[in-house]
C-alpha cells in the first residue's frame, strides 16, 4: 500500500499532497516538513530509499523518492510494495506529467494542482497502484479533459476569455516564471517493462 | 433561466479562480496568512451563492488551501453540494475535495450515500470512475455496508476501466465492512483471470494485500497464483505474486519446494532488476521456510548470495541498498554463506550514503561470531574515529554495543577487552549515548563476577580522570558513565587497589558541577568506600585521613540544590561524625559500618515485574473499598478517603516468606541457571578449572598482564587485548594439541595481529577466564512469555475470515430496498425472505439482521444435533436400521444441503492444494493418458476451483451420492461439457482431477477429527523401493488415477510415483524404467513400443538432486495383491568416464492401492448396506493404544477410506475400488480392542484389504 504521495520543491513548499489515510491538517503539514527535512539533506547520488519517517507508519514503511530539477516526488509505502517498482512508478508519473503538460515545470504543478491530482487518480487509487501503462493513463486523462471542455461550452467561454486576458495583463507573470522555469528533465531510465 | 446562467458566468469572471489565488499568494509572500484569510472570507461568500459554478470554483480553491494546511472541514456540506452537481467538471472538483478532507468522523458523509450510488450507476463511465476514486479515500463502515453490493456489481461492468477501479476499491470496502469479504470473494477470484490485464493486476493487488495480513486463508489460491506466475508477463503482477508467495511459504513448506525452480528460472532470465530482486527475496523466504528437514538447497542459496553480491557491487546506490537488505534476510538462516562476503560488507561501511552504511551495520550485527567479534569491532572502532556527524557516530556506538551484548554476551570471550572498548567509547565527543555505555558497564560488572576486579580498576582510572569527560560542555551526555563508574567502585570497593585515591576523586569539589543524580551516586558510594577503608585498618592513617576528608568535603554536597544529594550528604556526614565520636571512645566499629552496605544486589530481568503472576483469589478490578457515594459533600471527601485508605496498608502481605522458603528458591534458581544455555559454565576443555564458590572473594581475579598499561583512559587499550586474546587462543590451542599429539598434526600458527583464525572452530575458543554471567532474576513461577504485541486495533484482524467455506444463504451483501418490506417481514418468513428480500441499509436493521442470523444458526445447529442423535440411535439398533433414515431426507433436504456442504468443499479446496503441492510435474509421455482419464473423471467441486459466482454454488455434487445411479449419467454429460470447456486448460484440469482423488482422504480425516483431541502424528506414504550407492528410489503409495465410469470395459489404471534421488557425486542420465509385465498388470507404454521395452525417465539427475516420475499401470483383476519385478538402468557420467548401472526392484501393489477415497454420505451408505448384496467379514485388532481419531486417520490415510460418520468410539467408513467395488467398514473400539466389521461385494478383495489393515496396525 502507498500511504502518501508528496511533491514539494527544494524549499519544502508543498506542491501536491495526497494522503491515503486521514490525518488532520496540522499533522499533514508536519509530515511534509519532516519528510522534506529528511530528504533534502541527502546528497544527489545516494540511494532513493529512506527508513524512519516516524510520523508515518513506522518500521514497516519506507520513503521512496526521486528528485527532478526543483521538485521532490516522495512516496511513502509499506513493505508490500516493491521498492524498485515504486521508483519506476514515480518515473511513469513524471513522464505522464511531462506529456500532459508538454514539458512540465514546477509552475505547471503550482497552478494546476487539480490537474495533477486528476492524473494521479488514474495511476494510484486509494493507496493501490491502479495503472502503470502511460498510454492508458494519458488516454483516460485526455478523455476526461475533453468531456470537461465540452461541458464548459458556451457558458465556459467568457471565463476562458477572462483568464486569457488576466494572463496577458499581468506584468508579474514573467517574474514568476523564472523561478521554476527550468523544466523538469525526465532522464531516460532503463524501462521497467 | 438562460439569462441567469450567463449572468452567473459573468459574475464568475470577476471571481478569483484557483490560478488567481495561487498567484495572489505568491505575490503576498510577506503577509501570506493575512491574504489567505481574506481569500477564505471571499470563498465563504462564494459558497453562499446559488450558482454551482461559483461554488465549485470556491471548493477548488479550498482544496488548494487544504494542501497548505488550512482546515476546510467547515465547508464539508458545500463539498457535498458540488459533488452532486450533474456536470462532470464540478463533480470531479467535489470528489477531489472530498477525498482530500473527508474522513470517518465527517458527519455530512452520510448524506452522500445516495449521491454516490447514483454516480456509481451513471451511464457515463467517468462519473463512475470519479466516484470510485473519491470513495476509495473516504469510505466509512456505513458507506461500505451500503454500497458494497453496488460496487460488487461494478466488478462485472463491461468497461475494464470501471472493473479495475471497482476491484481495487473492494479492498477498502473489506477493511471497513469485513462481512462483505466472503460474499464478494468468489467474484474477486474470478477477476484474477479477467481478460483485461489492468483488471487482473488490480485483482492480484487486492488479494495480495489481503493475503499479506492473513496468509493462511489464501493458501488455497496458491495453484491459481502459480499459474498466473508462470503465464503472466506483466512485471507488476509478477512482483505482487512473488511477494505474495513470500508470505505464503512460511505456512506451507511444500509450496516453497515447488516455487524454487520457476523462481530460479526467473532469476536467470529476467532483465528487470525489480523482478530479480523480488525473486531473490522470495527464494530467501522459501529457503527460510525449508531450512529444517529438507535436503540442502545450497545451490539456490549460492545463487541468491551471488546475485545479491552483484547488486551490492553495482554502482547504483539503490541496488546496493536493496542487496544489503536482502542479504540480512539470508543471514538469519544461512549465516555461513553471508560471512564469506564480510569484506564486501565492511567495504560498504565506507560508503558515503548513510542508509547504506546503516544497512551494512545491521548485517554486521548478525555476522559476528566468537571468532571474528574482536576483528569486526576493531574495524567499527576505526569508523567511529573517522565518522563525521554525530548521528552516524552514535549509530555506530549503539551498534557496537548491540553487537557485543547480543544474546547475553554470547560472542564475547574476553570481557577485559569489552570493558576497555567501553572505556574507549567514553572518549567520543558529543555522544548522546552516555547512559547506554553506563548501563553496559554496570551490567557487565554486576553479571560477570570475574571481571569485577578489572572493571573496578578501570572505573577508578575513569573517576580519577573525570575532568577529561566533564571538561567540555559538549560532552554533557558522556558524564553519565561516571554514574556507572562511581557505583562500580563503591559497590565492589573490595577490589580497589587504592581506595583512598578513588575516595579523593569522588569528593573533589568539581563533582558538584555534575548533574544531581550522579552526585547522589558519588556521595552514596563515597560512603561505601569509606566503609572499606575503615575495614582495611581501623585507626590506621588511611582511615583517619579518609574520615577527615569526608568531614571536610561532604558539607559541599550538603549545600547542594539537589534534594537527593543534600539528603544523602547530610545523612552520611552525620554518620561519619558519629563514627568519629565512637572511635574516640575506642569502639571497634568497622564491622558495623561495613554491614550497612553488605549483601549483593542481583540484576532483575526487565520484564520481571510484569510477569509476576496474579495470586489466586486476587481480583485487581474489584474495589478494595466501595467508592465514596456521590451524596458526600466535597469538604468531607478528602477526610473520607484518607481514613478509608488505612485498612489497605494493614492488609496482610502476601510476599512474606520465611528463610527456609528463600533458601529453597535460591536452590531452585541455581538449578535453573545450570540448565540455562546462556549461563556460561566451565568448559571441560578449559585448563583453569576454578572451583565454584559462592563468595566473590574466591573468584580469582584475572591476572592482568603487565604489558597492558592501565594508564589514562584515552589510550586505545582494546587493541592490546585483541593481541592478548590472540595469543591466549594460540596458547590454548597449543596446549590442547599437546594433549592430543597423536591425533592432530601441528597447525601452522600465525604470528602477529592478523593471525589467520581460520581452522579454529567456534567451540575451540574458550573464554579467557571463568565468566560467570549472573542471570537476571525473575519472579518465582513467572508466567511464560505472552508478549503478543498485536495491535488490537489492526483493521486487518477483522478480515481473518475463512474464505473456503461456501456461502451460507444469510451471507449476502445488503441491498437497498424499501423499509416497508423489512418491517412487515415476520420472523417466520425470515428464512425464505432473506434470500430474495434484502435489508434497508440502516444500522438498526443490520443489528436485527445479525440477531436473526444468530437465531438461524442456532436453529441449524440444533437440528444438526438432533439429526446426529437420531442417527446415533439408529446405529445402536443395528446396521439394518440405518436404512430407516430414508423417510427423512425430504424433510431435511434444506438442512442437509446446508449442513453437508461445508465440509465437502472446504476440504476439497484444502486437499486440492495438498495434492497440487505434493504433485511434481508429470512426465510428458504419461501425461497424455493421465490427462484423458482426468478429463473424464468426476470432479466433485468443479465450480469451487474454477471460481464460479457464489449464486451458482454447486447444488448437484451435494446430493449426488444419494442417487448415485441416476446422477452418474447426468454427471457424465456434464463432464463432457466441461471437458469441452476446459480443453484449453487441460493442464489445470488435470490438477483438478488429481485433487479429487486425494480429496476424500483429507476430508475423511477431517470428518473423523472434528473435535480434534490432539494433533495427528505425521504420516508419510513414501517407502523405500530400492537403493544402491548411486541412486535411491522411493515409492509413493500408489495414487490412483482411474476411470470411474468406464472401468470395467477399459480395465483400470494405477499411477505409481517414484522419486529418484541421486546419491552419488556424478551425473545420472539415460534412466530407463522397465517392469516385467504379468498377465494381470501391465506397464503402460507409449504406442508403438514393444511389450518389453523400458520407459525413459524424462529427466536427468545432477548430483544430490531428486525428482519424481509417474508410471501408469493397467490392471485386469484387482482382488489380489500383486508383485512386479522391474529394473532401472542408467548411465553414471563422471568427468572422464561413464558407466552403465542397473538397479533391480520389486513393485508391490497392495489391494489397498486399488481403493480410492470416495466420499459417501450416510444415507447413501445406509442404502448400500441395506441392499444386501455385500458380503460380510470382520477382524479384531488387539492392543491398539492410539486415540481413536488417530486410528481413523491412519485407516483413511493408508487405506484410502473416508469416514462416513463417527459417533464416539464408533465410526463407519467407506471406500471404493477402482473397479467399482464398495467397501464398507464399521470400526468400533473399546479399551485397546478394535473390531472392524466389513462388507464388500468382492470377498477376496475384502479379505486382502482387512489383512492389510491388520498389518498396518501390527507395525505400530
Amino acid at each position: 500500500m502507498i500511504k502518501a504521495i508528496l511533491i514539494f520543491n527544494n524549499h519544502g513548499k508543498p506542491r501536491l499532497s495526497k494522503f491515503y489515510e486521514h490525518y488532520n491538517e496540522d499533522i499533514e503539514q508536519q509530515i511534509i516538513r519532516e519528510t522534506f527535512h529528511l530528504v533534502s539533506k541527502r546528497d544527489e547520488n545516494v540511494c532513493n530509499f529512506l527508513e524512519g519517517g516516524m510520523l508515518i507508519g513506522g518500521s514497516d514503511y519506507k520513503l521512496i523518492y526521486r528528485h527532478y530539477a526543483t521538485l521532490y516526488f516522495v512516496f511513502c509505502v509499506d513493505s508490500s510494495e516493491s521498492e524498485l517498482g515504486i521508483l519506476d512508478l514515480i518515473q511513469v508519473f513524471v513522464e505522464t506529467l511531462d506529456k500532459c503538460f508538454e514539458n512540465v515545470c514546477e509552475l505547471d504543478l503550482i497552478f494546476h494542482v487539480d490537474k495533477v491530482h486528476n492524473i494521479l487518480a488514474e495511476m494510484v487509487m486509494g493507496g493501490m497502484v491502479l495503472e502503470t501503462n502511460m498510454n492508458e493513463i494519458i488516454m483516460q486523462v485526455d478523455a476526461q479533459n475533453k468531456m470537461e471542455k465540452s461541458e464548459a461550452g458556451i457558458a465556459g467561454a467568457p471565463a476562458r476569455a477572462v483568464s486569457a486576458v488576466k494572463n496577458m495583463n499581468l506584468p508579474e507573470m514573467p517574474r514568476n516564471i523564472n523561478i521554476g522555469d527550468i523544466s523538469i528533465k525526465v532522464p531516460n531510465l532503463p524501462s521497467f517493462k | 433561466m438562460a439569462l441567469k446562467i450567463v449572468k452567473g458566468s459573468i459574475d464568475r469572471m470577476f471571481d478569483k479562480n484557483l490560478q488567481d489565488l495561487v498567484r495572489g499568494i505568491r505575490n503576498h509572500k510577506e503577509e501570506e496568512a493575512k491574504y489567505i484569510s481574506t481569500c477564505i472570507d471571499e470563498i465563504k461568500q462564494e459558497l453562499k451563492q446559488d450558482n454551482i459554478a461559483v461554488k465549485a470554483n470556491a471548493v477548488c480553491k479550498l482544496t488548494y488551501l487544504q494542501m497548505l494546511g488550512y482546515d476546510v472541514s467547515w465547508a464539508a456540506f458545500n463539498i457535498v453540494e458540488v459533488m452532486s452537481s450533474s456536470k462532470f467538471t464540478y463533480k470531479r472538483i467535489g470528489y477531489l475535495a472530498a477525498s482530500q478532507c473527508f474522513h470517518e468522523s465527517t458527519d455530512v458523509i452520510m448524506l452522500t450515500t445516495n449521491q454516490i450510488r447514483k454516480d456509481l450507476s451513471s451511464p457515463n463511465q467517468y462519473d463512475t470512475g470519479v466516484a470510485l476514486t473519491g470513495l476509495s479515500c473516504f469510505v466509512t463502515p456505513d458507506l461500505a455496508r451500503d454500497l458494497a453490493n453496488d460496487i460488487m456489481t461494478l466488478m462485472s461492468h463491461t468497461k475494464p476501466y470501471i472493473r479495475k477501479k471497482a476491484v481495487l476499491i473492494m479492498y477498502k470496502v473489506f477493511l471497513k465492512y469485513p462481512e462483505s469479504l466472503r460474499p464478494a470473494f468468489p467474484r474477486l477470484k474470478e477477476k484474477l483471470e479477467d481478460p483485461d490485464p489492468g483488471v487482473q493486476s488490480a485483482a492480484v493487488n487486492v488479494i495480495c494485500e489481503l493475503a499479506r495480513r492473513n496468509p493462511k486463508n489464501y493458501l488455497s489460491l496458491a495453484p491459481l497464483f502459480f499459474k498466473l506466475m508462470t503465464s503472466s508477463t506483466n512485471n507488476w503482477v509478477l512482483i505482487k505474486i512473488i511477494k505474495l508467495f513470500g508470505a505464503l511459504t512460511p505456512l506451507e513448506p511444500r509450496l516453497g519446494k515447488k516455487l524454487i525452480e520457476p523462481l530460479t528460472n526467473l532469476i536467470h532470465s529476467t532483465s528487470a532488476m525489480s523482478l530479480l530482486y523480488e525473486c531473490v527475496n522470495t527464494v530467501i523466504a522459501v529457503l527460510i521456510s525449508l531450512s529444517s528437514g529438507m535436503p540442502n538447497h545450497s545451490a539456490s542459496i549460492q545463487l541468491c548470495v551471488q546475485k545479491l553480491r552483484i547488486l551490492i557491487e553495482d554502482s547504483d546506490q539503490n541496488l546496493k541498498y536493496l542487496g544489503l537488505l536482502a542479504m540480512s534476510k539470508i543471514l538469519k538462516t544461512h549465516p555461513k554463506s553471508v560471512q564469506s562476503h564480510k569484506d564486501l560488507i565492511l567495504q560498504c561501511l565506507d560508503d558515503k550514503d548513510e542508509s547504506i552504511r546503516l544497512r551494512a551495520l545491521d548485517l554486521l550485527y548478525g555476522m559476528v561470531s566468537k571468532k571474528n567479534l574482536m576483528e569486526i569491532v576493531k574495524k567499527l572502532m576505526l569508523h567511529v574515529d573517522k565518522a563525521e556527524g554525530t548521528t552516524y557516530r552514535d549509530e555506530l556506538l549503539t551498534k557496537i554495543i548491540d553487537i557485543c551484548s547480543q544474546s547475553n554476551y554470547q560472542y564475547i570471550t574476553n570481557f577485559e577487552w569489552y570493558i576497555s572498548i567501553l572505556v574507549e567509547l567514553t572518549r567520543l565527543e558529543g555522544t548522546r549515548h552516555g547512559h547506554l555505555i553506563a548501563s553496559q558497564m554496570l551490567d557487565v560488572a554486576i553479571r560477570v563476577k570475574a571481571i569485577r576486579g578489572f572493571a573496578v580498576a578501570q572505573m577508578a582510572t575513569l573517576l580519577d580522570n573525570a575532568h577529561l569527560l566533564t571538561g567540555n560542555v559538549q560532552r554533557k551526555g558522556i558524564c553519565e558513565v561516571l554514574y556507572a563508574a562511581a557505583w562500580i567502585c563503591g559497590e565492589f570497593s573490595e577490589h580497589l587497589e587504592n581506595p583512598m585515591q578513588t575516595l579523593e576523586a569522588m569528593l573533589r569539589p568539581k563533582v558538584a558541577t555534575l548533574p544531581g543524580h550522579i552526585q547522589a551516586v558519588y556521595v552514596q558510594n563515597a560512603a561505601k568506600l569509606f566503609a572499606t577503608v575503615l575495614k582495611s585498618g581501623e585507626g590506621s592513617a588511611d582511615s583517619t585521613a579518609a574520615q577527615e576528608m569526608m568531614i571536610e568535603r561532604l558539607p559541599l554536597f550538603v549545600q547542594s540544590a539537589n534534594l537527593e544529594v543534600q539528603e544523602r550528604a547530610s545523612c552520611i556526614l552525620q554518620l561519619v561524625k558519629y563514627i568519629q565520636k565512637l572511635q574516640q571512645k575506642d569502639v571497634e566499629i568497622a564491622e558495623e559500618v561495613i554491614a550497612l552496605f553488605a549483601g549483593e544486589l542481583n540484576p532483575v530481568a526487565p520484564k520481571a515485574q510484569k510477569k509476576v503472576p496474579v495470586p489466586e483469589g486476587l481480583d485487581l478490578d474489584a474495589w478494595i473499598n466501595e467508592p465514596p457515594s456521590e451524596s458526600e459533600s466535597e469538604d468531607e471527601q478528602p477526610k473520607a478517603i484518607f481514613s478509608k485508605e488505612e485498612p489497605k496498608h494493614s492488609r496482610p502481605r502476601h510476599t512474606e516468606v520465611d528463610e527456609k522458603e528463600l533458601a529453597k528458591r535460591r536452590e531452585a534458581r541455581k538449578q535453573e541457571q545450570a540448565n540455562n544455555p546462556f549461563y556460561i559454565k566451565a568448559s571441560p576443555s578449559s585448563q583453569k578449572v576454578y572451583q565454584e564458590a559462592p563468595g566473590v572473594e574466591h573468584i580469582p581475579v584475572v591476572q592482568i598482564d603487565l604489558t597492558v598499561p592501565l594508564k589514562v583512559p584515552g589510550l586505545p587499550m582494546s587493541d592490546q587485548y585483541v593481541k592478548l586474546e590472540e595469543e591466549r587462543r594460540q596458547k590454548d590451542r597449543a596446549d590442547k594439541k599437546k594433549k592430543e599429539k597423536k591425533k592432530r598434526k601441528e597447525k601452522r600458527s600465525g604470528r602477529g595481529k592478523k593471525h589467520d583464525s581460520g581452522p579454529e572452530s567456534e567451540e575451540d575458543i574458550t573464554p579467557a577466564h571463568m565468566v560467570d554471567i549472573v542471570t537476571e532474576e525473575m519472579p518465582e513461577n513467572a508466567l511464560p512469555s505472552d508478549d503478543d504485541d498485536k495491535d488490537p486495533n489492526d483493521p486487518h484482524k477483522a478480515l481473518d475470515i475463512d474464505l473456503d467455506k461456501p456461502l451460507a444463504d444469510s451471507e449476502k451483501l445488503p441491498v437497498r430496498s424499501h423499509r416497508a418490506a423489512e418491517v412487515l417481514k415476520s420472523p417466520a418468513e425470515d428464512g425464505d425472505a432473506e434470500r430474495s428480500v434484502s435489508q434497508e441499509p440502516k444500522k438498526k436493521s443490520s443489528k436485527e439482521k445479525k440477531e436473526k442470523k444468530k437465531d438461524k444458526d442456532r436453529d441449524r445447529k440444533k437440528s444438526k444435533e438432533e439429526k446426529k442423535k437420531k442417527k446415533h440411535k439408529h446405529e445402536d439398533k443395528g446396521e439394518d436400521l440405518l436404512g430407516g433414515q430414508e423417510d427423512e431426507p425430504v424433510v431435511q433436504s434444506e438442512e442437509t444441503s446446508e449442513v453437508a456442504a461445508p465440509p465437502s468443499s472446504t476440504t476439497a479446496e484444502v486437499s486440492d492444494l495438498d495434492f497440487w503441492l505434493s504433485n511434481a510435474p508429470v512426465p510428458s509421455n504419461t501425461q497424455g493418458a493421465a490427462t484423458v482419464a482426468a478429463a473424464a473423471a468426476a470432479d466433485p467441486v468443479p465450480e469451487a476451483a474454477s471460481g464460479a459466482a457464489p449464486d451458482s454454488e454447486p447444488e448437484e455434487p451435494k446430493d449426488t451420492e444419494a442417487e448415485e445411479t441416476k446422477s452418474s449419467k447426468h454427471k457424465k454429460k456434464k463432464q463432457k461439457k466441461e471437458k469441452e470447456e476446459k480443453e484449453k486448460k487441460k493442464k489445470k484440469k488435470h490438477h483438478h482431477h488429481h485433487r479429487h482423488s486425494d480429496a476424500g482422504g483429507e476430508e475423511s480425516v477431517q470428518n473423523g477429527t472434528v473435535e480434534e483431541e490432539e494433533p495427528l502424528p505425521p504420516m508419510s506414504n513414501y517407502c523405500l523401493l530400492a537403493e544402491n550407492s548411486y541412486i535411491k528410489m522411493m515409492l509413493e503409495d500408489a495414487d490412483q488415477v482411474n476411470d470411474i465410469q468406464g472401468n470395467l470395459q477399459d480395465g483400470s489404471q494405477v499411477v505409481v510415483s517414484v522419486i529418484f534421488e541421486n546419491k552419488c557425486e556424478s551425473f545420472l542420465k539415460s534412466m530407463e524404467f522397465n517392469v516385467l509385465d504379468s498377465l494381470n498388470s501391465k506397464l503402460q507404454r507409449p504406442e508403438g513400443s514393444g511389450a518389453h521395452d523400458g520407459l525413459t525417465v524424462p529427466f536427468q539427475l545432477p548430483p544430490g538432486v531428486s525428482n519424481e516420475a509417474r508410471f501408469v499401470f493397467t490392471m485386469q483383476s484387482i482382488v489380489m495383491p500383486q508383485k512386479l519385478k522391474g529394473t532401472l538402468t542408467f548411465i553414471v557420467k563422471n568427468e572422464d568416464s561413464s558407466t552403465h548401472e542397473k538397479l533391480d526392484f520389486k513393485l508391490h501393489f497392495t489391494c489397498t492401492s486399488y481403493l480410492i477415497t470416495t466420499p459417501c454420505y450416510s444415507d447413501a451408505f445406509a442404502k448400500l448396506l441395506e441392499s444386501g448384496d455385500l458380503k460380510c467379514s470382520s477382524v479384531k485388532l488387539e492392543g491398539i493404544s492410539m486415540p481413536f481419531h488417530h486410528l481413523l486417520a491412519r485407516i483413511c490415510f493408508h487405506h484410502h477410506f473416508s469416514v462416513v460418520e463417527r459417533i464416539d468410539s464408533c465410526a463407519s467408513m467407506y471406500s471404493r475400488s477402482i473397479q467399482g467395488h464398495h467397501v464398507c467398514l464399521l470400526v468400533k473400539t473399546s479399551d485397546q480392542t478394535v473390531s472392524i466389521d466389513a462388507k464388500c461385494d468382492e470377498p477376496t478383495l475384502l479379505g486382502n484389504v482387512l489383512d492389510e489393515i491388520k498389518q498396518t496396525f501390527s507395525q505400530c
